[in-house]
């Protein structure tokens, strides 16, 4: 099975939508059959006719002219009435107390999480809690952008809203499972567009708090050869690493890289040599992303891969 | 209304260069038109190139037969290609040969002014080509234009577009805009004021009224698109901030600027198709037209509701529940007038005698498919539906089954239909009928199952994605409907080019049809008739035919 179905809804926003799309897909397969078949028999009944006559001339007819005039407002007005009251509880859905906040940021090709009330600050791969449908613990994004457009689309848990600068958007979802749910950047943003891919864990209550509580704390760090050359070079002008001199934002925050399954948006595992790859030559990973070769030496570049191994 | 054939006196052959000037300096409408379409027919081929080039990219998962680079370049020069450069030109050179000689006129109304508009047109595709050669600007800022067909803003900024591709895109769109306004006022000026005597805006063939409402379309839409091209190269050169983000511009506001051209562009297409349909189907089935007035109400219609639907393109944008519920609801009621055409159609083909040559055939595979088009729209103008599927294949899919599925074939149909016409000569049927059936192939092994991977949630404009996603099988069997559709393009250009050599003499009349231009020799001399027509009907020729019982009578 696809894991981005969009016919395998586990939020509210996702299963609303499932559920109209039951409805209009029903009826327009209805009409599809109906006028199908009109089509077909009129095509195969009134062929290659044998006759050196021409047939009767038909201009028009008013009463049949106004039954397919009729039936067709009538199905508009019923696809209408369902789609907007759809519209309305997934886009009017007031915001409970118990919401958990999270400022998605979109930039050329990674996602940037910040959990406001929390004091957590993460990329590419969101944590949420599982919503227990009986006491609802929806998340609440709010979307915005740091450069281009982008849309945020895990399709089993709502639909897709857009990332626009200067135009904040909103979206919740409230999943009712556990597990690892994907998507991708679903509005063209530049080169690695494709690469720009989304991964959301949730979690339940327990799980999300013990990962909260870790992120909130700040990694021991000592002092190293390669945390030295990490902040020395051009690494610190992109990325934070809290309680270091580090406090770039342009790139991903690595406080905690290494409780992260992936790298580079998505696009490689986070393993050592995946790591000491992208740290060398991110174009052999993901041609066209911002993150600069440095040039490090042999020697430096794992010297920067170890430091990294131990941002836990 | 009299015999209208003459004798051409024979002309003397002349150097080839004098007769090149004559086609670069003319202002005869059938040869501007016959420019018009000779031109999409190389524009066709390149954006097919680029297609295929897309397709074989996506044949599989992690595949490395293009860059990122050139892969986003591809997409967005197939779709700037296939609409601004072969769709377009394409149905305004029909309209420019036949309406003219369908009201009885010997040519446009303003035969300059459609030269003019034709080379605008043309220097607009050079310049979008130009783009390879000279959009560099910068050492390695990269050749052809990489922002996508729309170009949303903020990604045509400075900083996001360096070199000149984004520029060279800018001024093809906005020469080509300049011309297809030029055609859209002369259309106009000819269907009010060069009709026969006796014709009637009510006598007019639809032909004629769809192309007319297809102009007013042209004038409302083009020119947002062209103030917003402006706008784009005040923003990049001249320090403006329309959609400069970075200063406070609006992204959103380009998105409105695109779409309100972008949404009436798509009837600006699909009503001269539908014309062709509305005057092939009738022929055909040795029927008129059912229901004449409800058809040119449908379109009056259509052009109306069509102005007022532009932003279910943005349903994704964050507008607020009511906007959203409004750009449902005009969504949807186009359906209704869109439905009615299809069912005028199909009842008149009730109790016809129907005959399938060539056009006819592309003509009810447009029915059928224009059918699907429709349904699969009435789904992604349900708002929360198009949440999910917006920017996916499933939109990719739907809206190549309108132009591809729905417009295209009833640019076959024509191209069949009108062939003798044009040049004088008959195409091959055998050839004619195996183009029909590759592209049929083609078209819904490539279009019926591009709609899959977009419900298994695979976006548009990515130039790779993963393995795992249930993805792989389904654009595996969309490239192979590629081959098939090339295949059908190759013997569709033989059958032009034998044909047009080789091809039997068609004479005035081949399909024994109802309108005027088939009473002209084929093809039609220069000046059309040699005695200014006058009608009594929408079919003079019917009525010429059979005087016994004309359709004057009942109209």
């Amino acid at each position: 099975m696809s894991p981005t179905n969009i016919f395998a809804p586990v939020s509210t926003p996702a299963e609303s939508i499932y559920g109209l799309s039951v409805f209009v897909f029903s009826i327009v397969a209805v009409i599809f059959v109906v006028v199908f078949a009109l089509l077909a028999y009129v095509v195969v009944r009134f062929r290659n006719q044998r006759s050196s006559t021409e047939p009767t001339q038909i201009y028009g007819s008013t009463q049949v002219e106004l039954a397919w005039t009729v039936i067709p407002v009538l199905i508009v007005v019923a696809l209408f009435l369902a789609t907007a009251r759809v519209i309305g509880s997934v886009q009017n859905q007031p915001r409970p107390q118990n919401a958990i906040e999270v400022t998605v940021t979109g930039h050329q090709y990674w996602w940037e999480y910040r959990y406001p009330g929390l004091n957590v600050v993460t990329a590419n791969e969101l944590h949420v809690p599982v919503s227990d449908p009986a006491h609802p613990t929806p998340t609440f994004l709010t979307l915005l952008s740091a450069d281009t457009d982008h849309s945020f689309w895990v399709p089993r848990l709502g639909g897709k809203t857009d990332l626009i600068p200067n135009h904040p958007n909103q979206m919740w979802i409230d999943p009712h499972e556990t597990g690892l749910f994907v998507g991708q950047c679903a509005q063209y943003c530049g080169t690695q567009h494709a690469k720009m891919l989304l991964r959301v864990y949730v979690q339940s209550r327990e799980d999300f708090e013990r990962w909260v509580h870790e992120q909130q704390q700040l990694p021991q760090i000592a002092a190293s050869a390669g945390k030295r050359v990490f902040e020395s070079t051009a690494c610190v002008n992109c990325h934070t690493v809290s309680g270091t001199p580090a406090k770039g934002r342009f790139g991903p925050d690595l406080t905690h890289l290494m409780s992260r399954d992936t790298i580079a948006a998505g696009a490689a595992d986070n393993t050592p040599e995946m790591l000491s790859l992208w740290i060398r030559n991110p174009d052999a990973i993901k041609p066209g992303s911002k993150m600069p070769a440095m040039g490090l030496s042999d020697q430096d570049a794992s010297s920067v891969t170890a430091y990294l191994e131990t941002l836990r | 209304m009299s015999a209208t054939t003459i004798a051409i006196s024979e002309v003397p052959v002349r150097p080839v260069t004098l007769r090149l000037h004559e086609w670069v300096t003319t202002v005869d409408h059938k040869r501007l038109g016959v420019l018009y379409v000779v031109y999409a027919l190389i524009f066709l081929a390149l954006g097919g190139i680029e297609a295929t080039i897309i397709r074989l990219q996506l044949i599989r998962p992690h595949n490395a037969l293009v860059s990122p680079q050139v892969f986003n370049r591809m997409f967005t020069m197939h779709g700037t290609t296939m609409i601004f450069f072969v769709a377009m030109p394409m149905l305004f050179g029909f309209a420019n040969y036949l309406v003219p000689l369908m009201i009885g006129a010997r040519d446009m109304a303003f035969p300059r002014l459609n030269a003019f508009s034709f080379w605008m047109t043309a220097l607009g595709g050079i310049f979008l080509y130009f783009s390879y050669f000279g959009g560099d600007g910068l050492y390695g800022a990269g050749s052809a234009p990489d922002v996508g067909w729309f170009a949303y803003a903020p990604l045509t900024a400075k900083t996001f577009s360096v070199g000149h591709s984004t520029d060279f895109w800018t001024l093809s769109l906005l020469s080509s805009g300049i011309g297809s306004i030029g055609t859209a006022i002369n259309i106009i000026a000819t269907t009010l004021c060069m009709r026969c005597p006796g014709m009637t805006l009510g006598k007019m063939p639809l032909l004629v009224w769809l192309n007319f409402v297809m102009a007013g379309l042209v004038i409302l839409a083009v020119s947002p698109l062209s103030a917003a091209q402006l706008m784009l190269v005040v923003d990049r050169y001249l320090g403006g901030h329309f959609f400069d983000t970075q200063a406070g511009g609006s992204a959103v506001i380009w998105m409105h600027f695109f779409w309100i051209f972008g949404h009436p562009e798509v009837y600006v297409l699909v009503l001269p198709a539908f014309a062709f349909a509305s005057e092939i189907i009738p022929v055909f089935s040795r029927k008129a037209i059912f229901g004449y007035p409800v058809m040119v109400l449908a379109t009056i219609a259509i052009g109306f509701i069509g102005m007022s639907v532009w932003a279910h393109h943005m349903f994704t944008v964050g507008m607020s529940a009511g906007a959203n519920t409004f750009f449902v609801l005009s969504t949807m009621a186009i359906a209704v007038p869109t439905g009615i055409k299809i069912f005028n159609w199909l009842a008149t083909m009730w109790g016809g005698k129907i005959r399938f040559a060539t056009p006819m055939l592309f003509c009810v595979a447009f029915l059928f498919q224009f059918l699907i088009a429709g349904l699969t729209g009435v789904t992604l103008a349900v708002a929360p539906l198009d949440w999910q599927l917006s920017n996916s294949y499933y939109v990719v899919a739907h809206f190549h089954y309108v132009i591809v599925g729905g417009i295209l074939f009833c640019i076959f149909g024509a191209f069949y239909y009108w062939f003798p016409k044009f040049s004088g000569k008959m195409y091959d049927e055998a050839l004619g009928k195996l183009h029909f059936w590759l592209f049929v192939i083609g078209f819904h092994l490539t279009f019926d199952f591009m709609h899959v991977p977009g419900i298994l949630g695979m976006p548009r404009r990515i130039y790779t994605y993963e393995p795992g996603r249930g993805w792989d099988i389904w654009n595996l069997i969309v490239t192979i409907g590629v081959a098939f559709q090339a295949a059908g393009i190759l013997v569709f250009a033989a059958n032009l080019v034998w044909s047009y050599f080789r091809g039997k003499r068609a004479g005035n009349d081949p399909w024994d049809a109802w309108t005027l231009e088939w009473s002209t020799s084929s093809p039609p001399p220069a000046y059309n008739y040699a005695q200014v027509p006058s009608v009594r009907s929408r079919r003079p020729l019917w009525d010429l035919k059979h005087p016994e019982d004309p359709d004057w009578r009942y109209e």
